[in-house]
């Protein structure tokens, strides 16, 4: 006999009345990523909707090669690019009202600015000025989450609590495929879908966590079939069609915020630069595998379809690119400005007030700068 | 003016009735944990809230330490006021993730914009004769995180008021209850609890001027007694009750110290490493020209919590301390 044959002559026998809670079929994604460009159902997209995607998947591109641009000049420390993955960035920005919120992980700056925040203001923290230079009430956006899957249960905690207070109010969180794997992805999915709390998780699988691929993070058929376990909804997206990912996100929106609880919508996509700035991506792919994923680029899938369309013309694109230069040479501006640091400030937000100690130290450290403002900071010797 | 009865009560029923009060008097109150609702609690603590305020407003959680702390941390970013239980001291350990990246640091990291006004309730320490992670004593770890403040009562009306300025504090508050003095009777007017003062004040439980003992929850009523037992030894001996660990009360404290010259701190947890050294340090820090010994520490030893059968070898005692009081060597008082 087996082990498993010996196990199996202990398992209990459930009681009769054991049934599923829930037939799992309906949660189950489709066996396909969902498309929208290249397919009939683009027939049906508004094409308003497709040509401001377009703007802003431009836009997005920009950002990210100025910002990716910035670190080589030394103005940001680093920058996780989402070159490639725009179209999950510009739609989770774009599905949601303005009372709604969004809780970004550290890559997803694009869907922060997107979202309407300061494109200055959402890289202070990898700048290295504070952690988070945008006030987070102010476009109800969360600050950017470096612990991985952390901000997820913030997400649900928020939610739930609009319910309570009877707000209209939907949260969006981001979570990047090697997130699914910590705790707290699994534990925000839970509280969400008992709660039935109105939250939409975006999973971007972009292939890797820093080197690790897929494969080696779940053995799970996709990411979006964990959703079934929970008791809620999984879509299957594909990540780099704006279309899609824009009306999947919109859909489960939707669902949420008519009381249907949380959806768990895996979109496909591929991390197209390294990383970050500091990463050798050489290490663990090959060029061939990026250069197939430059072939299905979200910019160029809705332009083909645009194009083939006849709803974007050369002027069309000259005035998206000129956007985007726009918003570039001004980002490029303000950030070659050196922020103005007070060292004062460690002490100004502690706690609602400073703790006897915290005021020790205050002095001590004011006691310091009025010495090196007198001898200039060659003056101590511990330089 | 009425006479009010002053009835003996439990540390546990003043914090059920601190519970009460703080959602009686801010709707934005919400309670969450393990067990909190239909059984209140496995202290008892809660009992009675989910069905005087409902299940909205206490609410049994999924089993998830990080998970209450983490969507804690949302319904505090909405305007609500979390105050989460964590059953008991070693199973808060899945929540620190939360507890130090983003309740003790929010209002730092978004520049005073977005406070977390949430109080973590955890039971904790030793004595009752609990299994294996059971009698963790952390203070320690939530001491080390800025952001944090940490209070510990020791008497069941500073259950009531520490329990109270810690939902009241727009800051996360993390509220230590020593296990072992839930059933502790106290007389208290529950009519008129005592007026919730700012976290951040030691108090002088017993004075005296031979030596100062230093301590807090579970430990004061150990050296209460100690102090009492050295009245025989001719010791006359002050007990200083932290009640805060952080803010720390420097100036009560070295003011005993000044006025007595000499000083034991007494605690639970570990010595290396622990809240004795701090304390210590503090002391010799403010005090060196009016001390007449060295600052010493009573502590548990640096050992995993030992299996209860061994637990009263571990637990500073009366006689643990009385040891270190006649270790402080002084002329004998006349
Ligand atoms: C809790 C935690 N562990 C480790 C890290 C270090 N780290 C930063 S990004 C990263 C990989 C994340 O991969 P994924 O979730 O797929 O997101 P992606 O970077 O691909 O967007 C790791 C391991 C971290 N930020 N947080």
């Amino acid at each position: 006999m087996t082990v498993m044959e010996q196990r199996g002559a202990y398992r209990p026998t459930p009681p009769p009345a054991w049934q599923p809670r829930m037939d799992p079929a309906p949660l189950l994604p489709d066996a396909e990523p969902y498309r929208v460009l290249g397919t009939e159902a683009a027939a049906k997209a508004d094409p308003d909707l497709l040509r401001t995607l377009y703007a802003q998947l431009v836009r997005g591109r920009r950002y990210n090669a100025q910002a990716t641009a910035l670190t080589k000049q030394g103005r940001l420390a680093v920058y996780p690019s989402t070159t490639g993955q725009e179209a999950c960035e510009v739609a989770a920005a774009m599905v949601l009202q303005e009372r709604d919120w969004l809780f970004p992980s550290y890559r997803d700056t694009l869907a922060v600015v997107a979202r309407g925040v300061d494109p200055v203001e959402a890289l202070t923290l990898l700048r290295g000025d504070w952690h988070t230079g945008y006030d987070p009430y102010e476009h109800r956006v969360a600050p950017l989450c470096t612990p991985l899957a952390t901000q997820l249960p913030h997400a649900v905690g928020l939610a739930h609590a609009a319910r309570l207070k009877g707000d209209d109010v939907v949260a969006l969180a981001m979570v990047g495929d090697g997130g699914t794997s910590e705790g707290d992805f699994h534990e925000a999915l839970n509280f969400a879908a008992v709660w039935q709390a109105p939250v939409v998780f975006l999973v971007q699988n972009n292939g890797f966590a820093i080197s690790v691929p897929l494969a080696k993070q779940t053995a799970a058929p996709s990411l979006a079939h964990k959703a079934v376990g929970y008791g809620m909804p999984g879509r299957l997206v594909d990540g780099n069609d704006a279309a899609a990912v824009h009306e999947v996100l919109s859909d489960a929106v939707r669902h949420a915020r008519a009381g249907g609880g949380p959806t768990l919508v895996e979109a496909i996509t591929y991390r197209v630069d390294a990383h970050t700035n500091a990463d050798d991506a050489t290490r663990y792919r090959g060029d061939a595998e990026v250069e197939t994923w430059r072939e299905h680029d979200p910019i160029e899938l809705l332009e083909r379809e645009l194009t083939g369309r006849g709803l974007l013309d050369e002027a069309g694109k000259q005035a998206a690119r000129d956007a985007a230069e726009a918003m570039a040479a001004e980002l490029r501006a303000h950030m070659n400005q050196d922020p103005a640091l007070d060292p004062m400030d460690l002490f100004t937000h502690v706690y609602a007030e400073p703790t006897p100690q915290l005021r020790e130290q205050r002095d001590q450290l004011r006691a310091e700068l009025a010495a090196e403002a007198e001898t200039g900071p060659e003056g101590d010797t511990h330089r | 003016m009425t006479t009010v009865a002053v009835k003996p009560a439990t540390m546990a029923q003043a914090l059920t009735r601190a519970l009460r009060d703080a959602m009686a008097a801010d709707p934005a109150v919400h309670v969450m944990g393990e067990d909190v609702g239909t059984l209140g609690g496995v202290f008892r603590v809660t009992d009675g809230l989910a069905k005087e305020f409902g299940e909205d407003r206490c609410t049994d959680t999924p089993l998830a330490e990080a998970g209450i702390l983490g969507t804690a941390v949302g319904m505090a970013m909405y305007g609500l006021r979390p105050v989460v239980e964590m059953q008991f001291d070693a199973f808060a350990y899945p929540a620190f993730e939360q507890l130090i990246s983003h309740v003790a640091r929010m209002r730092n990291r978004t520049r005073g914009k977005m406070p977390l006004p949430i109080t973590i309730r955890v039971p904790y320490g030793g004595g009752i004769g609990g299994v294996e992670h059971h009698s963790d004593s952390s203070e320690a770890y939530y001491m080390a995180t800025p952001g944090l403040h940490v209070v510990t009562p020791a008497t069941v009306a500073d259950a009531y008021g520490l329990l109270r300025a810690a939902i009241a504090s727009d800051d996360p508050v993390v509220v230590l209850e020593p296990k072992r003095l839930y059933w502790s009777k106290d007389s208290w007017n529950p009519e008129e609890p005592a007026p919730v003062e700012p976290i951040g004040r030691a108090v002088v439980r017993r004075s005296g001027r031979s030596a100062t003992l230093i301590t807090y929850g579970p430990s004061v009523p150990v050296c209460m007694e100690a102090a009492e037992a050295a009245r025989a030894e001719g010791w006359d001996l002050e007990v200083v009750d932290l009640r805060s660990l952080v803010p720390f009360d420097d100036e009560t404290v070295c003011a005993s110290v000044r006025r007595t010259g000499r000083a034991v701190v007494v605690h639970e947890s570990g010595s290396f490493g622990g809240p004795g050294g701090e304390i210590a340090a503090r002391v010799s820090e403010r005090c060196f020209h009016h001390l007449e010994a060295p600052v010493l520490r009573v502590a548990g030893f640096d050992v995993p919590y030992p299996p209860p059968m061994l637990e009263r070898h571990h637990l500073p005692g009366v006689d643990r301390i009385l040891d270190a009081v006649g270790r402080l060597q002084w002329e004998a008082e006349s």
